[in-house]
């Protein structure tokens, strides 16, 4: 089966500087990916790359069987984005964003009713709040609202940059669930996550894959975990490129249990 | 297409309704910018009734900025421009769901102006459906050259002050078609506004098609 991500040297550029600078990364069917690094290492840059936001300029990047060197707007009706900002209309209440989104996306107007109601009750946008206006919201509602439009979308693919910011206890509990239902319906899911410290993996991620400086680079191996609960094996770390710098060597990132593999480019 | 286009107009439309921009200042703005006119050539009506139509359409074209500035707004708040960019819609319905959307808040606007001048320069509303042709076809010219330039200047660090300087000029040919027309009806020979008319429809045709193409570029270089 062919990977729902597949980057080889992908390169991107804000005006002269590398934001990606030669990430190479394979995320297969139904995985779920956690993507660690600290602030600048390129996790924002590779989701907005895989969902078409952002121009690739040289490598290749094939999502979802659409190379996006060749066509950066065919794979976003089947990718769900969760960025920093909402993307969000403030003037319309949540409901009427949500509708507008289901709609943009290609269903039918009772389609869309449906989904959007289905979407805020899973993530508890329920009493005054579909009627509220955005603008209203607090900044962990909103957060919500943002979640529940990607929800509702369905997609094949969900990119979430750092979702549990901003979020409760209760409501960090529902997205994980949310994720954990991705996968089950045969979505992948690649996410980063600030919230949970730089050197934790996200518990349901089946592998961390380390970022910096606009590469993937190697995680360094687990402290003194080699096996799950379940027995199955952490992998080992392989040797660090050359030329890939090494921010995290003096504060090495931990792979959880849950973690499985490490992808080097 | 056509069905983003509505989606799209019915959105912005909506967001017009409830943040009431287009009600509280660009109608006030355009209204303000009539009367100063009135102040600047003074009370006398024998000159200010053959430059009504020049004002008026001089008072739409600088509410067109303000108009499409807003337009573009909204979808620079917490990014909501990436959102249309990956929503699915088409690049096309959304640049001519944006433009109608502006149309019909230019209308209203053009609207309330026509009676400005009529009590406030003394304006004979003679050859009513060459006004109103007028406003239709230039309202679209308007709105489909503004949104090309508000989405080439929505990326842009200094777009408060670029959007005019990219839309005015271009729009000139709009503002002599439709003033030379709404002359023609002022002076009661309406029948000789038809090449002006005509003018202004190739515009409006000419920058809906631009629109149409450019549009999805523009917005992703944006």
């Amino acid at each position: 089966m062919a990977p729902a991500v597949s980057l080889r040297d992908a390169v991107a550029l804000a005006g002269r500087f590398p934001l990606l600078a030669g990430v190479t990364l394979d995320v297969g069917e139904g995985e779920i990916v956690h993507l660690s690094g600290p602030n600048g290492a390129g996790k924002s840059s590779l989701l907005r790359l895989c969902c078409g936001l952002l121009p690739l300029r040289s490598g290749s990047a094939v999502v979802l069987g659409h190379d996006l060197a060749l066509d950066r707007r065919a794979v976003r009706l089947f990718v769900g984005y969760l960025g920093h900002e909402s993307f969000l209309y403030d003037e319309l209440t949540v409901e009427e964003n949500l509708r507008f989104a289901m709609r943009a996306s290609g269903s039918d107007a009772e389609e869309a009713k449906r989904r959007s109601q289905v979407a805020m009750a899973r993530l508890a946008l329920s009493g005054r709040l579909p009627a509220t206006p955005v603008a209203k919201l607090s900044a962990g509602q909103r957060r919500r609202a943002a979640l529940a439009v990607v929800v509702g979308r369905r997609p094949r693919l969900w990119l979430l940059d750092e979702p549990h910011a901003g979020l409760d206890h209760d409501a960090r509990v529902v997205l994980d669930e949310i994720i954990s239902e991705a996968r089950a319906g045969g979505a992948t899911v690649v996410l980063s996550s600030h919230e949970l410290g730089e050197s934790d993996a996200h518990p349901l991620a089946d592998r961390v894959v380390h970022l910096a400086g606009g590469r993937v680079v190697q995680a360094p191996p687990a402290t003194g975990a080699v096996a799950d609960d379940a027995g199955r094996p952490v992998a080992a770390p392989a040797a660090r490129p050359a030329t890939a710098p090494a921010p995290e060597a003096a504060n090495p990132p931990r792979l959880t249990p849950q973690s499985e593999a490490v992808h080097v480019a | 297409m056509l069905r983003d286009a509505a989606l799209v107009c019915g959105k912005d439309l909506r967001i017009e309704l409830r943040s009431k921009i287009g009600l509280n200042q660009v109608a006030p703005f355009a209204a303000t910018v009539l009367l100063l006119f009135g102040l600047a050539l003074g009370p006398n009506r024998q000159a200010l009734q053959p430059a009504a139509a020049a004002l008026f359409w001089i008072a739409v074209l600088l509410s067109v900025v303000l108009a499409v500035q807003r337009s573009f707004a909204v979808e620079s708040a917490d990014s909501a421009r990436d959102g249309l960019r990956l929503s699915g819609l088409d690049p096309a319905g959304i640049f001519l769901g944006k433009g109608a959307a502006i149309v019909a808040q230019l209308l209203a606007l053009e609207a309330l102006l026509t009676v400005g001048v009529a009590l406030l320069f003394g304006a004979q509303l003679s050859g009513g459906l060459v006004l109103l042709g007028t406003c239709v076809t230039a309202s679209i010219g308007l709105a489909a050259v503004g949104v090309v330039y508000g989405v080439l200047s929505s990326g842009a660090r200094v777009k408060e002050t670029l959007l005019p300087l990219l839309l005015l000029p271009v729009a000139a040919p709009v503002l002599l078609g439709a003033t030379k027309a709404w002359d023609e009806a002022l002076a009661g020979t309406p029948g000789q506004a038809g090449v002006w008319l005509s003018l202004l429809a190739v515009f409006a045709v000419a920058y809906v098609a631009v629109g149409s193409v450019a549009f999805g570029p523009l917005l992703e270089g944006a």
